[in-house]
């Protein structure tokens, strides 16, 4: 397929720009990292609509940038060693138009 | 410790209509609510079925902030670059109450909903995230919801009703579901599109408060169980896609749920409808696809589920949603009147919620679409094959050629014997009339 770049064509970290937040105080996510080592599939690192978890080399780990989570829930149903829980006291997304 | 006579947990569209109809019936009901208002967490695709709406608050739409009433209706298979659709433009769905069809942005419409509960006398606290429930012995009897100035902050009542939504946490602590697993939930993403006001009725044919609302399938999501959409807001548009989880997981070369949408939107058809827009919002959210098969205890002693957290949702064509959410939410809210004198809230009592659900169209709904997305999900041909012969079937009777049109009917005939099975798909096409549309 070919891809025209429109007017409206946004990359993933501008689409998240537009998302209103109460910033998080602390990580709603923790992983267990024993996990992922030998994890083949990485489930996390494309089923999230934010992109929140990458698979950092060196650490041999899976980083989740938490801030960026729109708080849908998906990895907690795609993977085990996800821990996901509700952000407390309002934090997190603001949706203001959807 | 704060004590209440009922606990609604989320404002979304059940918990806001279960604590709209117990405040009028004037019980003491608190919703307590996450987001930072009602609605402040909460996406849907964009359509509103409002039957329920309209018999808790007749005409609402004359006053609620509604973006357009539907209109025009819009089903189409995207095929590699092509598309073929049925449009549906009925002057019935023109008149109020518009066939009960509205397409609204959530986090407006439910801030609206909930100051109705408010006016009604509901107590709606928000910005409060309910971790746990709170029990004794093998009863529920509150639940847990930390603020900043108390983090073991407890909030007690009779009864407590959990329409936490698609990602349903606490109903798995409250051991009426398994944890979720991949098959059981779609993943679904939404860019908000501005346009102006005119380009948008120019672009879908609409005047005044119509709206139209475009459904599209196969290869709006190529490959994989799914769908993609465009609905018309006032002066922006909603355009989304959703996949069940388990499909991206089986795939080869996973693509994210962002890659299938700018996919989507690159599509040579669905370009020219969002070109020139500015993205307002990009947003996330699950979509239960449990099924009537699956769905979850609804009730247990003194707790009960309504809405996505119970799983209603009808994954058939008509995507009902937000009517059997609110449809749940108000029977929930009858049960509890209904045992009110007696302030037994007992599993044997919340019996009566099931079987309310029962004799309504939710579980009836349910149950007359249970087998749709198992019929897709074991007939790939549905979405793989059968458009695409569909598309060769048009494309060769439509060509304009020399050859004579009987030439063309017999090699077309021979073309689909060769392509398809007439046995099976007529199997498929009867077993999606009885279970699943």
């Amino acid at each position: 397929m070919i891809i025209v770049k429109e007017k409206n064509q946004l990359s993933l970290e501008d689409k998240l720009f537009t998302v209103r937040r109460k910033p998080l105080s602390r990580s709603h996510i923790t992983i267990n990292n024993q996990l992922c080592n030998d994890c083949l599939n990485r489930i996390c690192t494309y089923i999230c609509p934010a992109e929140v978890y990458v698979w950092d080399e060196d650490a041999q780990k899976i980083e989740a940038r938490y801030e960026n989570c729109l708080e849908c829930g998906a990895c907690r149903v795609a993977c085990e060693a996800i821990e996901w829980v509700n952000p407390a006291w309002g934090e997190g997304i603001v949706y203001k138009n959807s | 410790m704060a004590e209440c006579e009922v606990i609604i947990v989320g404002a979304g569209p059940a918990g806001i209509a279960c604590g709209y109809v117990l405040a009028k019936a004037g019980v003491d009901v608190v919703i307590l609510e996450r987001g930072q208002y009602p609605g402040a967490k909460n996406m849907f695709g964009g359509i509103f079925y409002a039957d329920q709406m309209c018999e808790l608050i007749p005409e609402f739409y004359t006053e609620a902030p509604v973006e357009r009433f539907v209109a025009k209706k819009h089903y189409s298979l995207l095929i590699n670059d092509s598309e073929i659709s049925l449009n549906l433009d009925l002057e019935e769905h023109k008149k109020p109450p518009y066939n009960h069809s509205y397409i609204v942005k959530r986090s407006v419409f439910d801030k609206w909903f909930a100051e109705k509960a408010k006016a009604e006398g509901a107590t709606i606290v928000c910005g409060t995230t309910v971790t746990d429930f709170v029990w004794d012995d093998d009863r529920i009897i509150g639940v847990a919801a930390g603020t900043c100035d108390d983090p073991d902050n407890v909030l007690l009542a009779d009864v407590v009703v959990c329409a936490e939504g698609a990602n349903s946490i606490l109903s798995e602590k409250a051991g009426l579901r398994d944890k979720l697993s991949m098959r059981s939930r779609c993943v679904s993403v939404k860019e908000v599109i501005e346009l102006g006001r005119d380009v948008i009725e120019e672009r879908f044919g609409l005047t005044a408060r119509e709206g139209a609302a475009y459904e599209y399938f196969a290869d709006a999501t190529p490959g994989l169980l799914g769908d993609g959409f465009v609905y018309t807001n006032m002066d922006s548009l909603s355009v989304g896609v959703g996949v069940i989880i388990s499909e991206i997981y089986g795939c080869e070369n996973p693509p994210s749920p962002n890659q299938l949408l700018e996919r989507f939107k690159n599509h040579p058809c669905i370009r020219p409808l969002v070109k020139g827009g500015k993205t307002l919002e990009y947003s996330a959210h699950m979509i239960p696809m449990d099924g009537y098969k699956n769905l979850p205890k609804f009730y247990g002693n003194g707790l009960m589920l309504a809405g996505d957290a119970a799983g209603f949702v009808n994954n058939s064509i008509c995507h009902e949603g937000v009517n059997m959410a609110m449809a749940s939410g108000i029977m929930a809210a009858e049960t509890i009147l209904e045992n009110r004198d007696k302030r037994r809230y007992d599993a044997g009592a919340l019996r009566r919620y099931e079987y309310r659900l029962k004799n309504s169209f939710v579980l009836q709904n349910m149950k007359s679409s249970r087998d749709f997305i198992d019929i897709l999900r074991t007939n790939k041909e549905l979405i793989n094959d059968y458009p695409h012969i569909v598309k060769d079937v048009i494309t060769n009777y439509f060509k304009v050629s020399n050859v004579p049109r009987s030439t063309t009917k017999s090699n077309i005939v021979r073309m689909i014997r060769g392509r398809m099975s007439f046995t099976k798909a007529a199997r498929t096409f009867a077993a999606m009339l009885k279970g699943g549309i």
